[in-house]
């Protein structure tokens, strides 16, 4: 799963080098509360599965537990 | 104006929203028309939209409806590729005095009027925002800036989308889409054609300018404000009313 998260905000930022951990903040990869949005909805399209936006998520490892929580 | 645009227009069947629809598809956009009950009008506008050379296609959906929102928003998606406009223009009235007025009808009004800008504003953001200069419009009315008699429903949820309207604007401004209000006066349409005579006479004469609006009078305001032409004006709400509430 990692590495699919990964995948996609590497395409996102446009950064074929991006490195990526579960520690990974959302911050340290300059992204604001707009963009984590639309990156968590282009996640949902392309990993088909609807993720509940209702909870804080600061970093990578987070996002991923809500995402295995949804499917 | 719009040319290559994909716009998006609820109540677009009859009215403010046909007018709307029509304004933008003679300006180049496509357009997706959105309907709940006047299947053969909405065809019909479709089929209008469609000889200015665009694409028209007219959808059916409950606007208070959240789930039916997202599917068809994802119908237009498949049809239109993305979209670079939308209009929340549908609408309802129940009209009552605060004192006889029924639990039902304020739901329903609010349901169609406010929660209806906030289903389609909610599932057609995220296609709006990879657009290089989003919009979305909302129709409001004066009823929803200066309240009105026996609307109590009406007032409160087109005053709703005022508030909705400006929270949106802050949000979605680093993404370069604008949202912007309308606020129409008294419109010569179906909605207006039901109110008694003496009532219209007595509107038409608190009018400075005399005379009730044209659909057309709305549209060209809504065309304005998504073309590029407006690209620096966001979180506004304009009135449409011949100087009404001067």
């Amino acid at each position: 799963m990692l590495e699919k998260i990964a995948k996609i905000l590497r395409e996102y930022k446009d950064d074929e080098t991006l490195q990526i951990s579960e520690s990974t903040t959302f911050e340290e990869l300059k992204l604001d509360s707009l963009d984590t949005a639309e990156l968590i909805m282009n996640i949902e399209e392309e990993l088909d599965v609807t993720i509940d936006l209702d909870e804080a998520i600061k970093t990578v490892g987070e996002l991923i537990k809500v995402i295995e929580k949804s499917q | 104006m719009l040319k290559g645009k994909t716009a998006v227009i609820t109540g677009a069947s009859r009215g403010i929203g046909k007018e709307i629809a029509l304004k933008f598809a003679q300006n180049g956009a496509n357009v997706a028309i959105i309907y709940s009950g006047s299947k053969d009008e909405a065809e019909k506008t479709a089929q209008l939209a469609s000889g200015y050379g665009v694409k028209a296609i007219a959808y059916c959906a409950n606007c208070a409806d959240f789930n039916r929102v997202k599917e068809v928003t994802k119908e237009i998606i498949n049809d239109f590729s993305g979209v670079d406009i939308l209009v929340n223009n549908a609408g309802i009235t129940k009209d009552g005095l605060l004192l006889t007025m029924s639990e039902a009808d304020f739901d329903a009004v609010v349901g169609v009027n406010l929660k209806g800008v906030f289903n389609f504003t909610k599932h057609l953001s995220r296609y709006i925002i990879k657009s290089a200069g989003g919009r979305i419009i909302n129709i409001s009315s004066v009823s929803g800036t200066n309240g009105n008699a026996g609307q109590a429903n009406y007032s409160a949820s087109k005053a709703g989308v005022i508030g909705f309207s400006k929270t949106v604007a802050k949000e979605l401004a680093g993404r370069g889409v604008t949202v912007n209000v309308i606020a129409p006066g008294f419109i010569e349409t179906d909605m207006t054609a039901k109110l008694p005579p003496s009532a219209l006479e007595g509107a038409v004469s608190a009018i400075p300018l005399k005379r009730l609006g044209k659909t057309s009078d709305v549209a060209d305001l809504a065309l304005f404000l998504a073309s590029g032409a407006a690209s620096y004006i966001t979180g506004e709400c304009i009135r449409v009313d011949g100087g009404m509430c001067i």
